[in-house]
C-alpha cells in the first residue's frame, strides 16, 4: 500500500537539478509564456545596443534613420493596402513596423493600426526565447514567422503577421513585420471574429509563432495545411505573399540604410528612439495632476444573450508614475466569445495613448512601457488560456474608451496639451460579417468596411464628425460598396444614410452614424452575422454633462424577397430602418428586432438585415448648445422637433425655422428650474437609490460598486441560476446555458400550464 | 478640472465654473455637492422603432440602464452624466491631491484660467477663438 502525504520532503540540490533536467527534456508542449505575456515594458538595453550607443549617438543620424525607416514602413504599408486580398487590407486595417532585436517596436508605419505597437513584441520575444536556439527551428536570414494567436500576443485572431529578422554576421539586429486584418481564419463562423465561439477551439486558426518562410522560400507543406484550415484558401496564399513582399521591400530599404549609416548607428537609432519615448512619456505623466480618476463601463451582451458585465478602470497618477487598475472587472465567461487576453486590452490602451493622448510621439512599445497595469487574470479583460476570444474586441475596445474618457479629466487642467479634449469615440464594430458562396463560385468569409464608419466624439469647441473613422485606425476607409458588390452576392440597399437623432447630445454633439440595409441574391448559400453589443445599454457615454450614444438593434425582415417586391413596385425602394420596421411595407414578411449578436444566419434571397452605426459622445450641457446650431440640425433633418424641444429646449417657427430667442431663453430657464426641482441632494439620493446588489433578474457580472473586492456573478447549477459574490480567485467557473434550451424549457412549461388549464391530457415519452 | 468644475486652491473647495457655487471639499469627491436625478434613458435616447411592437428600438432598456444627471445646485448646469445599472453606486470619478496640485501650479507660476486651452491645432484655435468671442464658451 502506498502512503500519500501532503507534506512533500524538500528536494536536495542534486534532486532539484534532476527534476529540472527531466522537465526540460520532456516538455509536452510550449504554451504562451507568462513572463513574456504579462509584460508590456521595453526590454533592457542589450550589451550590443549599449556598445553601439557608447560609440556616440549623433542626433542628426538618429533623425535620419527614423525618417528613412518611416518612409520604408509607409512604402510597405502601401504595398499591403494596394495588393492585399483581404477586405481589411484594402481599407487600411494593417500595419508595418520595425522592431529592436528584443522585439520592441521602434517605429510603426504612419498609417494603419497603432494598437500593434503594444502587441508584437510578445511573439518576437517568444521566437527569441524558444525558437532562436532550438535546433529544429533556428532563425536565419530570409526566414519568416507567421502568427495570429492572441494568446501569444495579438489584438485578435483575424490579424496575421509575417515577422522576419534583420541579421548581420549571424546576429539578429532588428525585426521587420507586416500585419493585416485577414478576416477569415477557419473559426466556427466565417470572417474570423466569431460571436458564436463557445470554446477556444471555435476561434479558428491558433497559430503560435512558427517559421513558414525558410531562407526566403515559403514552405508549401505548411501553406497547404493553413489553406485547408480556412474557408478562403486563395486569400490565405495571396496575403501571405503580399506580406512577404512588403517585408522584403522594407528589408531592402533597411539594408540600404545600414550600408549608408552603418550597423552600429542603425541599432543605436532604434534603441535611442524607444528610450527617448520612454523618457518623454514619464515627463508627460509628471505634467498631469496627481490623483485618481475612475470610469466604469457596462456591456449588455455575451453576443448570445443579454447580460451586464462590468469593465472597471482606475488610473492613479503620482509624479511621473501612472498606475492602471482593472480590478472590479467582471469574470470571464468560459463559453462565450467576449473574453479578451490582457495583451489585447493593453493594445487598445496603446491605441488611445498614441492616437488620442500623445499623437505626436513615435509609435513605440515604450509609449506605455512605464505605466503599471494591475489586473486579475480570469476576468473577461484578462482571460485565461482556455477562454474563447472570438470577439475579444468587446473588452479591448472598452479598454480604449476607458483610457480616452479618463484622459479627458487628467489632461483638462494642464496648460500644455498634446491633443484636443474630446468626448468618447463610438466603440462598437457595427457592421455585417458575411460568408458563403459567391456569384463566382468561391467560398468566402469576411466583413463589410462599415465598421470603419465609427462617429467621432464631440470636442469642447466643435461637434464630433459623422461616421469618420474607427477608433483603431484614423486613416481607414469605408470602401466602395459597388466594388464589393462585384465580389460578393449581396447589395447594400441602404448604405451610409444617417439615422435621425442618432448623436450624443451636448453643448457640442457627438458625430452621427449611418444605417445599412443588406440583402443577398443569386447565391446557393449565404449568411450574415453581427458581432457587437449595445442594444440595451449604451456603449459609450458623454463628457462633462453631455450624453452618450443610444442603443442599436439588429432588425430583420425574413420570409419575403424584397427584390421581387421592389421589381413589382419600384416605389417600395424607399427604405430606412424606421420606415421598413414601422410601416412594414413588405406583405408576408416577418419583422423582428434582435440584439447585435447574430450568429451566422442563413439569408435567403431578398431577406433584409438592417443595422446602424452608433454615435460619438456629446460634450457639455445640452442647454448650452447654440440654438442656431440646433436649428441647423432641424433644417438638415438630423434631429426631430421633439429632440430640439426636449433635449435642447429650443423654440422656433416650424414653418420658417426661424429661432424664437425669447421663447428659447424662457424654455431654458424653465428647464433649469425643473432640474433644481427634481434633482435631489446627493447623499439623500444615494441613500434611497443604491441597492445592496444588482436587480434580482439581471445577469450581472463584476463588482457592484467600487469599494469591494468581491465580484457578483450568476452561476447556473442543477437547480437553476444562483447569484454568488466572491473575490475573483474564489468564483466558480462561469458558463451560461444555451439560450435555446432555456427557451425550450420555458415554452414546455408554458405548454404544460396551458394543458393543465384546459384539462388536456397528453402522453409523451421521455 | 473639467468644463464646469474647478478647485479653488486658496479655499481648497470644489467650485462651479459657471456660477461659482461652492460644491464641497476639494480633497474628496465633488458629487456630494451636487443634485442628482435618475433619468429614464428612453427620454433622452428616444425610440426610433415602434416600442409597442419591438423589443429593441434604439432606446436603452431602463431595466438595464439609467442615466444619472448631476446638476449644480446654484445654476442647474448639468455638470456630469453617468450611465449605470439601476441601483449601482455612483462612481467616484475623480479625487485629486490638492497639495500636489498647488505645488504644480506654484512651479508653473501661471494662472490656470489664463493659460487654459482645449489643445493644439489650427482647428482648436480657430473655433475656440470664435466661440470665446461670442461668449459661447468660457
Amino acid at each position: 500500500m502506498t502512503a500519500i502525504t501532503n507534506d512533500p520532503q524538500p528536494l536536495t540540490e542534486q534532486e532539484q537539478t534532476w527534476v529540472d533536467q527531466f522537465m526540460d527534456e520532456t516538455t509536452l508542449f510550449l504554451g504562451p509564456d507568462p513572463e513574456i505575456m504579462r509584460s508590456h515594458s521595453i526590454a533592457g538595453r542589450s550589451v550590443y545596443e549599449d556598445a553601439c550607443i557608447a560609440k556616440g549617438v549623433d542626433r542628426a543620424t538618429v533623425e535620419r534613420v527614423r525618417k528613412r525607416v518611416a518612409g520604408a514602413l509607409d512604402e510597405g504599408y502601401e504595398m499591403c493596402e494596394a495588393q492585399g486580398a483581404a477586405p481589411g487590407a484594402k481599407w487600411g486595417d494593417l500595419t508595418t513596423a520595425i522592431y529592436t532585436a528584443a522585439g520592441d517596436v521602434s517605429y510603426l508605419s504612419c498609417h494603419g493600426v497603432i494598437a500593434f505597437s503594444a502587441i508584437l513584441h510578445h511573439p518576437i520575444r517568444y521566437i527569441m526565447k524558444y525558437w532562436k536556439d532550438e535546433p529544429t527551428v533556428g532563425v536565419h536570414p530570409g526566414d519568416g514567422f507567421i502568427h495570429n494567436d492572441a494568446r501569444f500576443g495579438n489584438v485578435h485572431n483575424t490579424d496575421q503577421s509575417m515577422i522576419m529578422p534583420v541579421m548581420r554576421d549571424g546576429e539578429i539586429i532588428a525585426w521587420v513585420a507586416a500585419t493585416i486584418h485577414e478576416g477569415e481564419n477557419g473559426a466556427c463562423e466565417p470572417g474570423g471574429m466569431p460571436s458564436g465561439s463557445e470554446t477556444a477551439f471555435d476561434d479558428g486558426l491558433r497559430m503560435s509563432p512558427f517559421k513558414i518562410v525558410e531562407k526566403g522560400h515559403l514552405r508549401r507543406d505548411l501553406l497547404t495545411f493553413l489553406q485547408h484550415s480556412v474557408r478562403d484558401p486563395k486569400l490565405q496564399l495571396a496575403d501571405l505573399k503580399v506580406k512577404i513582399g512588403s517585408v522584403n521591400r522594407i528589408m531592402e530599404r533597411v539594408d540600404a540604410l545600414i550600408d549608408e549609416v552603418g550597423v552600429e548607428a542603425f541599432v543605436a537609432a532604434l534603441r535611442v528612439t524607444i528610450e527617448d519615448v520612454d523618457a518623454e512619456v514619464r515627463r508627460r505623466i509628471s505634467e498631469l495632476p496627481d490623483g485618481t480618476v475612475s470610469f466604469n463601463q457596462f456591456m449588455d451582451s455575451t453576443l448570445k444573450e443579454n447580460i451586464l458585465i462590468k469593465l472597471a478602470c482606475k488610473i492613479h497618477i503620482e509624479g511621473d508614475k501612472m498606475t492602471v487598475d482593472l480590478r472590479g472587472t467582471g469574470p470571464e465567461i468560459l463559453n462565450r466569445a467576449i473574453n479578451s487576453p490582457l495583451c489585447s486590452v493593453k493594445s487598445m490602451f496603446m491605441q488611445a495613448i498614441l492616437a488620442f493622448w500623445w499623437p505626436d510621439l513615435p509609435r513605440c512599445t515604450s509609449a506605455m512601457s512605464c505605466i503599471e497595469i494591475i489586473s486579475d487574470e480570469g476576468t473577461w479583460a484578462d482571460a485565461s488560456y482556455d477562454a474563447p476570444m472570438g470577439q475579444s474586441l468587446q473588452a479591448s475596445f472598452r479598454g480604449f474608451s476607458a483610457f480616452q474618457s479618463l484622459y479627458g479629466k487628467m489632461q483638462f487642467s494642464t496648460p500644455n496639451k498634446y491633443s484636443n479634449v474630446v468626448a468618447n469615440w463610438f466603440n462598437q464594430i457595427n457592421t455585417f460579417l458575411w460568408g458563403g458562396i459567391t456569384q463566382h463560385g468561391d467560398t468566402v468569409g469576411n466583413l463589410c468596411a462599415d465598421l470603419n464608419g465609427m462617429p467621432g466624439g464631440a470636442k469642447p469647441f466643435k461637434d464630433g464628425e459623422d461616421s469618420v473613422s474607427p477608433l483603431f485606425c484614423a486613416m481607414a476607409d469605408t470602401a466602395e460598396q459597388e466594388v464589393m458588390e462585384e465580389e460578393v452576392p449581396f447589395m447594400q440597399l441602404v448604405s451610409k444614410r444617417l439615422v435621425r437623432d442618432n448623436m450624443g447630445f451636448g453643448k457640442f454633439t457627438g458625430g452621427m452614424g449611418y444605417e445599412m440595409i443588406v440583402a443577398s441574391e443569386g447565391t446557393p448559400h449565404w449568411g450574415f452575422m453581427t458581432v457587437t453589443s449595445g442594444a440595451k445599454f449604451s456603449s459609450i457615454y458623454g463628457m462633462f454633462g453631455g450624453y452618450g450614444c443610444g442603443t442599436y438593434p439588429l432588425a430583420t425582415v425574413k420570409g419575403v424577397n424584397v427584390y421581387d417586391a421592389i421589381r413589382e413596385d419600384p416605389s417600395k425602394f424607399d427604405l430606412s430602418m424606421e420606415k421598413v420596421m414601422n410601416e412594414q411595407p413588405f406583405d408576408g414578411g416577418k419583422y423582428a428586432t434582435h440584439h447585435m449578436g447574430l450568429q451566422f444566419d442563413v439569408a435567403k434571397d431578398g431577406e433584409l438585415y438592417m443595422i446602424a452605426q452608433g454615435a460619438g459622445g456629446g460634450y457639455g450641457d445640452p442647454l448650452e448648445r447654440d440654438p442656431e446650431a440646433v436649428l441647423k440640425d432641424i433644417e438638415l433633418n438630423r434631429i426631430t422637433a421633439k429632440v430640439a424641444r426636449d433635449i435642447f429646449a429650443v423654440a422656433y417657427d416650424e414653418a420658417t425655422l426661424r429661432l424664437d430667442a425669447d421663447a428659447t431663453a424662457e424654455l431654458r430657464t424653465q428647464a433649469r428650474r425643473d432640474r433644481l426641482g427634481r434633482g435631489r441632494p446627493y447623499q439623500e439620493f444615494v441613500d434611497s437609490w443604491v441597492t445592496e446588489e444588482p436587480p434580482a433578474d439581471l445577469l450581472y457580472y463584476g463588482s457592484w460598486g467600487d469599494d469591494t473586492d468581491d465580484l457578483t456573478a450568476t452561476i447556473f447549477e442543477i437547480d437553476g441560476p444562483r447569484r454568488v459574490k466572491a473575490p475573483i480567485g474564489e468564483l466558480p467557473i462561469i458558463m451560461i446555458p444555451d439560450r435555446r434550451e432555456l427557451k425550450i424549457a420555458e415554452l414546455e412549461a408554458q405548454v404544460a400550464r396551458l394543458e393543465a388549464k384546459h384539462g388536456e391530457t397528453v402522453h409523451r415519452l421521455a | 478640472m473639467t468644463e464646469y468644475l474647478l478647485i479653488d486652491l486658496d479655499t481648497e473647495r470644489w467650485v462651479c465654473r459657471v456660477c461659482a457655487h461652492d460644491l464641497g471639499d476639494a480633497h474628496g469627491n465633488y458629487k456630494p455637492g451636487t443634485l442628482v436625478y435618475d433619468r429614464d434613458p428612453r427620454e433622452i435616447h428616444q425610440p426610433i422603432l415602434d416600442p409597442a411592437r419591438y423589443e429593441f428600438t434604439f432606446s436603452p432598456d431602463p431595466s438595464y440602464c439609467r442615466i444619472l444627471e448631476f446638476y449644480c445646485p446654484g445654476c442647474a448646469t448639468q455638470l456630469e452624466t453617468e450611465y449605470v445599472p439601476p441601483g449601482h453606486p455612483p462612481t467616484v470619478d475623480m479625487v485629486w491631491d490638492v497639495a500636489a496640485l498647488r505645488r504644480q501650479w506654484s512651479e508653473r507660476g501661471t494662472d490656470p484660467e489664463e493659460v487654459f486651452n482645449y489643445g493644439p491645432g489650427e482647428d482648436a484655435e480657430k473655433h475656440t477663438a470664435h466661440h470665446r468671442a461670442s461668449g459661447h464658451i468660457r
